[in-house]
């Protein structure tokens, strides 16, 4: 049994997270394939997912920066006003100034880093909590994005509505597919075989006993369906459709910062400050170096997130942006991240995300009311958690012992003499750790 | 006393924790209207018993039996306890500063009639009962707008208001100051008049010469003595020879100390405690450190041993006023935790859990932690170099682990301990700080830590040991210094100490004759 679940945990690459790690991927396969027969194919045809990837990108853009975010224990509210207020920026310096689209796109860029560096100014520095530092960017960045477009919309030229709506361009023979999108899946393919063989490597390179080879052998086959498919069903929609731009955007985005949060010295920091911020602090890590980046980077993908939904509607609206940062958050804890901070990753942000685009998508496609859709969309994230902490508990003590842990981040309770309990002197420990709140910068 | 009645007696009380036997076979026995005082080393059970006593520790948790007023006590929490009038006062004070002062008295415990509370008679008894302590604040009064020693005697009143007839004070005078600790030993002696008992834990040995009436000494989890004040003639000295006179047993791996010349030294050290700034935490402290010598600090709780080590690295603990750290001779920096690694320096914090480990890592992750750009390439770490690394500590210091992909949530605290220390060994630091390296370990693995913390010094590295426990310090380190309330009151060489001598400086300004 323990066998078949390793196999299970190494296949899908799980390190020993337990259940959640992989639970949200086959909640995801279980959406895609129970609307896919319920709406009988509708929900895998290619005009659709094209459709889910362009409708919900940018949601799942601003997971990437949210999961970051949040394993360092923070929250950002002001997404959405900041990527409305960027949008506004950028349409209005093509639409009245007649910058091209490519300047355009940097401008934005570098409002995101001031609007960020300002975020993570008050964060970071000055340690007010970022709840209420983006609880007030929420309420100015809206206010100046309505201040700069006047409350109306304003248009954006077609070459900049690619970003939101564009996809590859073909080239080469008519092969009937796209040509383009048939050669991204292949390298996507050969890739995923490469990076197999490589962890593999790794893993022996270690001394330590690589999982048996027909694990990977399925992990690639897995993978590699999964692209095939998605490769031919992005290459055979309408004519002169593939893969959006937006998708492309999304899959360079978390590759990149799949990469930041796993194996850089930041990425370490990140997950070092988010998960004990004090020890973190006391093996020389500059917390409030890495929180201030983490605002600044959100903010930042807040106005990739602004653009590309720009792009997609074709204007800029003053409405635009308005509840995205629920969104974003409820993505990321569906993708099974901690309230508490330390714990998440941004590829089950992404699968979190794609569990609550693909269920609103699917529900809308049977034509289900949208308030009620709003009710399952709830319900949905309040049970994926719920079974997150639910299978946490299991083996533990208590649900309160749990409980005073997972908030408190401290579990002073009869737990033994490393808490105090028999040096009779529990004061002193706890005097310490209660004040370094005050002491550590 | 004694022709009193006896209120309380805790017979054959054995408390154990995970692998650890914290209390053993203790009995207690107390008098009606007497002042009782419980001495003990840190560590000796002290606060156990106590919290036994008042029910924190619920009936059934332990074995024996507790007869108060003369019947068998089975108290399943607080709240049964101080219903019974015995009331326990933390050294951590349990108020809530936001509140006033009447609001905190009567909190839990509200008069009126179906949850609406009746603020005029509330006021009425706060006023009372602040009468009966001594203070003439306003009891509409905030809290936070007493001082610690004002705050204190607002804990008594509390527990005056709940009836109480065994008040158990732990360690009542260690944040006030003399003037203040003084009002309280004289509240206590007044509440002793009006026939309230008291249970004091104290280690400062002239206040409990000052008021006790008898005085049980604990030692490693068991009673040593019971002695009567007056009738034994009962002083300081009297007192320490209870609370250290054990065997030293060989549990120390051999060694010849090979110690070079002077590597690292402090001077004028003084840094001011975080919130009060009125109070110096470590008061022109001056220490050296030689290669290749293990050097202890001994001291007793809140003496300031580990804020002397916290703000040494890297300011990490209260605010910084003067002192230099010297490297060979040159000054380092120190202000920051990444100066302080940079120059050699590495800190094991006395607690794992909130300071030492991120509890949510692998032991892979954790042992990288500090050293992580020994292992970074182009800003990414190596995962192959992270796991030889961890691996290779793994096997040297024993860590019990399936593999160092685990949790470290999920190992012993004798693994756990040496995960942080394979972190600091890898940052290769000449000054390793060890803050109570054994806390909460059990014996075998102690052994362990001790050799490790040996080889170390035998690589030529600078090792300060904090610890609580004598017998450590005794039969680890070259030369201790003793530190009470702040300053360093005694240098000792390891030939010099006994347990006699060093507690004597821990417990008082004066040192002994060199």
């Amino acid at each position: 049994m323990t066998n078949i679940k390793k196999n299970i945990d190494s296949i899908l690459g799980n390190k020993g997270g337990g259940i959640s790690q992989y639970g949200m991927i086959i909640a995801l396969i279980v959406i895609i394939i129970g609307f896919q027969i319920w709406t009988g194919g509708n929900t895998l045809a290619p005009g659709n997912v094209i459709n889910v990837f362009q409708q919900y990108s940018y949601i799942l853009i601003l997971a990437i920066g949210m999961v970051m975010v949040i394993v360092a224990g923070h929250i950002d509210l002001s997404v959405g006003s900041v990527a409305a207020f960027v949008g506004i920026i950028v349409a209005q310096a093509m639409a009245v100034w007649h910058w091209s689209w490519w300047a355009a796109i940097i401008l934005g860029l570098v409002v995101g880093v001031l609007v960020g560096a300002w975020q993570g100014f008050w964060v970071a520095y000055v340690r007010v909590p970022a709840f209420i530092v983006t609880l007030a960017g929420q309420l100015i960045f809206r206010g100046a994005n309505q201040a700069i477009g006047n409350s109306t919309a304003v248009p954006v030229p077609d070459d900049f509505q690619n970003i939101g709506n564009g996809y590859i361009s073909d080239f080469g023979p008519n092969t009937g597919f796209s040509n383009g999108t048939l050669l991204l899946g292949i390298v996507t393919i050969v890739a995923i075989v490469i990076f197999e063989f490589r962890a593999r490597n790794n893993r022996v390179k270690m001394g330590a006993q690589p999982a048996p080879l027909w694990t990977s052998i399925v992990r690639i086959v897995v993978l590699g369906g999964v692209t095939a498919y998605a490769t031919i069903l992005f290459a055979s929609g309408r004519p002169n459709t593939s893969v959006p731009i937006v998708a492309i955007i999304l899959g360079v985005l978390v590759i990149i910062y799949g990469f930041v949060t796993n194996t850089t010295t930041f990425g370490r920091h990140l997950y070092a400050v988010g998960g004990n911020s004090n020890a973190a602090v006391l093996s020389g890590v500059n917390s409030r170096r890495v929180n201030f980046l983490v605002m600044l980077n959100m903010s930042v993908l807040a106005a990739v997130a602004g653009m590309v939904f720009v792009g997609y509607s074709g204007s800029s609206g003053p409405a635009d942006g308005t509840g995205w940062e629920l969104d974003a958050i409820a993505a990321v804890f569906v993708g099974g991240a901690a309230v508490a901070g330390g714990v998440g990753t941004v590829v089950a942000s992404i699968i979190g995300g794609l569990v609550l685009a693909f269920l609103a998508n699917g529900l809308s496609l049977k034509g289900i009311d949208t308030n009620l859709v709003q009710i399952i969309r709830g319900l949905v994230l309040l049970i994926a958690v719920a079974f997150d902490v639910y299978n946490k508990t299991q083996g533990r003590p208590s649900i309160t012992g749990y409980l005073t842990r997972g908030f408190g981040r401290k579990n002073k309770k009869d737990d033994g003499p490393t808490s105090g309990g028999l040096k009779g002197s529990g004061a002193q420990p706890q005097s310490i750790d209660q004040d370094s709140q005050v002491l550590l910068p | 006393m004694a022709g009193s009645p006896t209120i309380l007696e805790m017979r054959s009380i054995t408390k154990e924790f995970p692998g650890v036997k914290a209390l053993s076979d203790v009995n207690l026995t107390v008098k009606a209207g007497e002042i009782h005082a419980i001495c003990g080393e840190n560590g000796a059970g002290k606060s156990t018993l106590m919290k036994v006593l008042s029910g924190v520790y619920p009936f059934g948790t332990y074995s024996g039996d507790i007869v108060y007023e003369s019947q068998v006590a089975q108290f399943s929490g607080i709240k049964q306890s101080e219903a019974a009038g015995i009331v326990i006062i933390h050294q951590e004070l349990a108020l809530i500063p936001e509140l006033s002062i009447t609001e905190n008295i009567f909190l839990g415990n509200e008069p009126g009639k179906r949850g609406v509370i009746n603020w005029i008679e509330a006021q009425r008894t706060a006023k009372d009962l602040l009468a009966r302590v001594g203070l003439t604040e306003n009891p509409d009064q905030k809290i936070k707008s007493l001082g610690v020693g004002k705050q204190q005697l607002v804990e008594i009143a509390k527990a005056l208001n709940k009836s109480v007839k065994l008040l158990i004070l732990d360690e009542p005078t260690a944040a006030l100051n003399e003037q203040e600790s003084q009002h309280l030993l004289d509240l206590i002696v007044g509440l002793k008049a009006r026939g309230i008992t008291s249970i004091m834990i104290s280690h400062k040995l002239n206040e409990i010469e000052q008021i006790a009436d008898t005085i049980t000494i604990l030692r490693d989890g068991k009673t040593i003595e019971s002695l009567d004040v007056k009738a034994d003639g009962v002083n300081e000295d009297r007192i320490i020879r209870g609370m250290v006179g054990r065997s030293l047993e060989s549990r120390f791996p051999d060694r010849t100390p090979n110690i070079g010349e002077k590597f690292f030294e402090v001077t004028n050290w003084t840094v001011r405690h975080p919130l009060d700034p009125e109070r110096l935490v470590c008061k022109n402290e001056n220490f050296f450190v030689r290669r290749g010598e293990i050097v202890g600090f001994a001291g007793l709780m809140g003496a300031g041993r580990t804020e002397l080590a916290m703000s040494i690295f890297g300011h990490s603990y209260g605010t910084f006023v003067s002192g230099e750290v010297y490297k060979d001779g040159r000054e380092i920096r120190t202000d920051t935790v990444a100066h302080a690694i940079k120059n050699g320096i590495g800190y094991v914090s006395e607690d794992r859990k909130a300071l030492g480990l991120n509890l949510l890592d692998t032991i892979k992750r954790s042992t990288v932690a500090a050293g992580l750009p020994k292992i970074t390439h182009n800003g990414v770490v190596s995962s192959v170099e992270e796991y030889e690394v961890s691996e290779r500590y793994r096997r040297s210091l024993r860590t019990k682990a399936s593999s160092v992909d685990q949790g470290v949530s999920k190992l012993s605290g004798g693994n756990q301990q040496k995960v942080v220390l394979a972190k600091w060994m890898f940052t290769d630091p000449d000054l390793l700080i060890l803050d109570e390296p054994t806390r909460g370990i059990d014996v075998g693995a102690k052994f362990e830590i001790y050799g490790i913390i040996q080889d170390l010094a035998a690589q030529g590295k600078a090792v300060i040991l904090i610890s609580s426990e004598l017998p450590e310090l005794l039969g680890l380190s070259d030369r201790i210094y003793t530190i009470f309330e702040g300053s360093i009151t005694n240098e000792l060489t390891a030939a010099e100490a006994d347990p006699e001598s060093l507690m004597v400086s821990m417990t008082s300004k004066r040192t002994t004759v060199r």
